[in-house]
């Protein structure tokens, strides 16, 4: 159970508080509702360099880093297609400075042309590392496009390729500034050994006087429902032939979200799951098979992707998923097998609560679906779920004329 | 009007508490170490034994043995026990590392009774079956062809064996290792290395009574006629420094450059991480700031010190445009030597030491984090003074001691430098 206190500022700033005096550190989270979802398709990369360029010098903060390093703090951000988030970890004593840096950025920006020019480098190395010069590295970059027809998730959040983050101009950067990154915008979450009555105090102080801004109205393309399969075949430099099937599923909080969640337990979490026992084990097919799903606001993905074993047919290994597919289709789970999924969703969620920026981050994108409290109650939406919710579910995924599949194939 | 210009006033860390292990014994004489903190009713219970002095004709022995150890025992299937673990709710690792090897169960209390006991199971009856060997070896060689794939691998690769030669620091595992497993090699290392004797406990997370009955119940009765063995690790570092490694195809160059080093055993290592620090050891470094946060040459660069029981290493690595490949080199060499030559401004070291006490303050986030403060000085023979030294010589550590030890422990032309890629 994960116990917080909400308010929210006259700017529109929700503040969420999360006492925790078992350690003496604190966190401040600040999760920023824009992704790489609110690009413009020619621009695409820019959340992400965004994200770069918030740790440039605010208007009134030279150095972001220094000084909170010299408080004893931590910090770092990710950026996803949904969402852009920023943490500090500090001691508690010095929670402060957290609320002076944070403040401060959310306030105004003051990179300099040559902090935007570093940046743009740094990113390029960032893309060239992740995604062009490992094996398999440019999977998501090939296939998001084949799945997304419409929707901006056809982008992965690095950008569709080097040239939108090397063309960047300082206007650019400074009109998505202007759009996303005010108030209303914004979930802050604080926790650890703080009281809720500090927290009041210091979030009056730092954050009231910030101008609320405009309250950014998403707008988005939504995709279409697939009706016909889709097959791409590439070959690249890489040891083995690997497959990637992917079925559109339902966002983050819609319904059949959480039987999907599951669907892709029962396929793939640990030793004892169909994919791995069935094509791994009993049957070798794969050196390696994993479902899983992207968890994303908007129609997501469900994702299964396996290396196939040397002498492996493609075709056959492609039938073996589909086997597999259809038999959750066709067929009731075992009981057993339930339990099993819930049981591991409940103590993944126990093991979870033991770290206390995790918590902060998951209250985060908790307000964000609409309620902090499902933190503590989206569990009963997993445990009610029964055998004929998971084969009802899965005809709804499973569909051929739904497929996206895409074999990576070893020169 | 509020006063956005200067900082806040902050507070040093003063105190730093440290949930120190509690030692009981089975019957056996097992020790058992308990860390007992949280709120989370769960627990991580790890069995580790140390390694055995190792082999090059049978480089891989001890790691397929670590992980062939939950696939079948004479009572259980590998199906079965995956499915036990799984229907717990429980993880389970096994984890091979330089010094030791370990079996790791992560359960909730509640299910301890239905989890912990196939641990005994693969503690004291795996067979290893021939199919579920194959079916492991098949795929660690697949896994091991895509990492070969990779550039920041084979540099850690020819790192490590220009340090440590063929030793078991030093050895990369081949391909055609996979091909000379034997099964009886592994049910031979598997009782010279996991017997009571050989083994130690470590139990953390919030501890109830019941649960040390329980492991005495289950582990105090395991006996066997094995007794501890030396484990020894002599390596010879290579003579040649400069290892290239070129890729033409490559967009990154994957640079790895250092030297064998002190452990944590040594009155210098402490000290030596505050200088490793200010060199690449933080966000703030000197290298981050310079190769990264003014050049923009890399996405990351930075530098450590690892400490193993036998040896100690200090490394600096990134991944950086082949084109400025060379550049990258000359600043790093820059930046190592600028330690030697000049005092660090006390701004700077002021900074660094509270950095770290923040840090420190940080890493006991739970009982599973001061289970590995626990670990970090119980196996380097250390008590729990090494955390006080610790905080005693950040606290106090000068800039005239850092360009000292720069000058005693670094010579740019003595490192090691391994570059994959283009330049």
């Amino acid at each position: 159970m994960v116990k917080f206190e909400k308010f929210t500022l006259e700017n529109g700033l929700r503040v969420l508080v999360h006492e925790d005096h078992t350690t003496p550190m604190a966190v401040l989270n600040i999760l920023y509702d824009v992704g790489a979802r609110d690009e413009n398709p020619d621009k695409t990369g820019f959340a992400h360099l965004f994200e770069h360029l918030m740790f440039g010098g605010s208007v009134n903060i030279p150095s972001y880093d220094e000084p909170l390093q010299r408080v004893g703090g931590e910090n770092n951000a990710f950026t996803s297609n949904d969402i852009t988030n920023y943490y500090i970890t500090l001691p508690a004593v010095n929670l402060e400075t957290a609320f002076w840096l944070e403040s401060d950025r959310m306030l105004s920006l003051a990179f300099s042309e040559k902090s935007l020019e570093v940046q743009r480098n740094v990113v390029c190395e960032e893309f060239k590392q992740r995604y062009l010069n490992q094996p398999y590295g440019d999977v998501w970059l090939k296939l998001r496009p084949l799945v997304y027809k419409k929707h901006p998730y056809q982008w992965a959040t690095i950008g569709k390729e080097l040239s939108h983050i090397e063309n960047a101009k300082i206007e650019d950067v400074k009109a998505f500034f202007k759009k996303h990154y005010n108030p209303q915008n914004a979930i802050m979450v604080v926790g650890g050994a703080v009281n809720l009555a500090d927290v009041k105090k210091l979030s009056e102080k730092w954050f009231a006087p910030i101008p609320a801004g405009q309250k950014y109205e998403r707008d988005l393309p939504q995709e279409p429902i697939q009706t016909e399969e889709v097959i791409e075949t590439i070959e690249a430099d890489v040891p083995s032939n690997a497959i990637y099937k992917v079925f559109k599923m339902p966002g983050r909080m819609e319904a059949g979200y959480a039987e999907t969640d599951l669907i892709s337990d029962i396929l793939s979490q640990g030793k004892s799951s169909r994919l791995y026992q069935n094509l791994v084990q009993q049957n070798p097919i794969f050196s390696q098979i994993n479902a899983y799903n992207y968890g994303s606001m908007d129609t997501g993905m469900f994702v299964i992707e396996g290396k196939l074993l040397p002498d492996t047919d493609m075709a056959y290994a492609d039938e073996c998923i589909w086997k597999e597919l259809d038999f959750l289709k066709e067929e009731l789970v075992f009981e057993d097998e339930l339990t099993k999924v819930k049981n591991k969703y409940e103590s993944t969620k126990e093991f979870g609560e033991m770290s206390l920026l995790d918590k902060a981050m998951n209250l985060a994108f908790y307000e964000l679906f609409g309620d902090a409290n499902l933190i503590n109650t989206d569990i009963e939406n997993y445990l009610k779920i029964d055998a004929a919710d998971i084969q009802k579910q899965a005809n709804s995924l499973f569909k051929k004329e739904a497929a996206t599949t895409l074999y990576y194939l070893a020169k | 009007m509020l006063n956005r210009i200067n900082p806040p006033a902050f507070k040093q860390i003063e105190n730093i508490e440290f949930i120190k292990a509690q030692k009981h014994e089975l019957q056996n004489k097992i020790p058992v170490f308990v860390i007992d903190a949280g709120e989370q009713s769960l627990v991580r219970l790890e069995f580790i034994f140390q390694n055995t002095s190792w082999q090059l004709d049978k480089p891989i022995m001890p790691s397929i043995t670590n992980s062939m150890i939950s696939e079948g025992t004479h009572a259980l299937s590998s199906a079965e026990i995956a499915s036990k673990i799984d229907y717990y709710g429980a993880f389970f690792q096994a984890e091979f590392s330089y010094d030791q090897s370990s079996l790791n169960l992560f359960s909730l209390n509640k299910y301890l009774p239905d989890t912990l006991p196939i641990i005994k199971e693969m503690l004291t009856g795996a067979i290893f079956p021939d199919k579920e060997l194959d079916i492991l070896l098949t795929n660690q060689k697949q896994k091991l062809k895509v990492g070969l794939e990779k550039n920041a691998n084979l540099a850690r690769r020819a790192f490590t064996a220009a340090l440590f030669g063929d030793s078991l620091y030093g050895y990369a595992n081949q391909l055609e290792d996979y091909d000379h497993i034997k099964r009886e090699d592994l049910l031979a290392y598997y009782k010279k290395v996991y017997h009571p004797s050989n083994c130690t406990i470590v139990v953390s997370g919030k501890i109830e009574k019941s649960l040390l009955n329980l492991i005495d119940e289950l582990f105090g009765n395991w006996t066997s006629e094995n007794i501890k063995e030396n484990f020894d690790v002599d390596y010879i570092s290579a003579d040649k420094k400069l290892h290239y490694i070129e890729k033409p195809e490559a967009l990154q160059s994957a640079i790895r450059i250092g030297i064998p080093f002190v452990n944590r055993k040594h009155p210098d290592f402490v000290g030596l991480q505050v200088l490793n620090t200010a060199l690449g050891g933080y966000f703030g470094s000197r290298l981050m700031n310079n190769i990264r946060e003014d050049k923009g040459y890399t996405y990351g660069i930075g530098s450590g010190i690892a400490s193993l029981e036998k040896a100690g290493y200090f490394f600096i690595a990134t991944e950086v445009g082949v084109d400025v490949t060379q550049q990258t080199l000359t600043e790093i060499e820059k930046e190592v030597n600028l330690l030697k030559t000049d005092l660090m401004e006390e701004e700077e070291l002021g900074l660094i030491k509270n950095y770290l006490m923040g840090s420190l303050l940080g890493s006991l986030e739970n009982a599973f984090s001061h289970a590995e403060k626990f670990k970090n000085i119980h196996f380097f023979g250390l008590g729990y003074d090494y955390y006080e030294k610790y905080i005693e010589t950040v606290k106090s550590i000068t800039p005239e001691r850092l360009k000292e030890l720069a000058n005693q422990y670094w010579d740019y032309s003595e490192f090691y430098k391994i570059i994959v890629g283009k330049m």
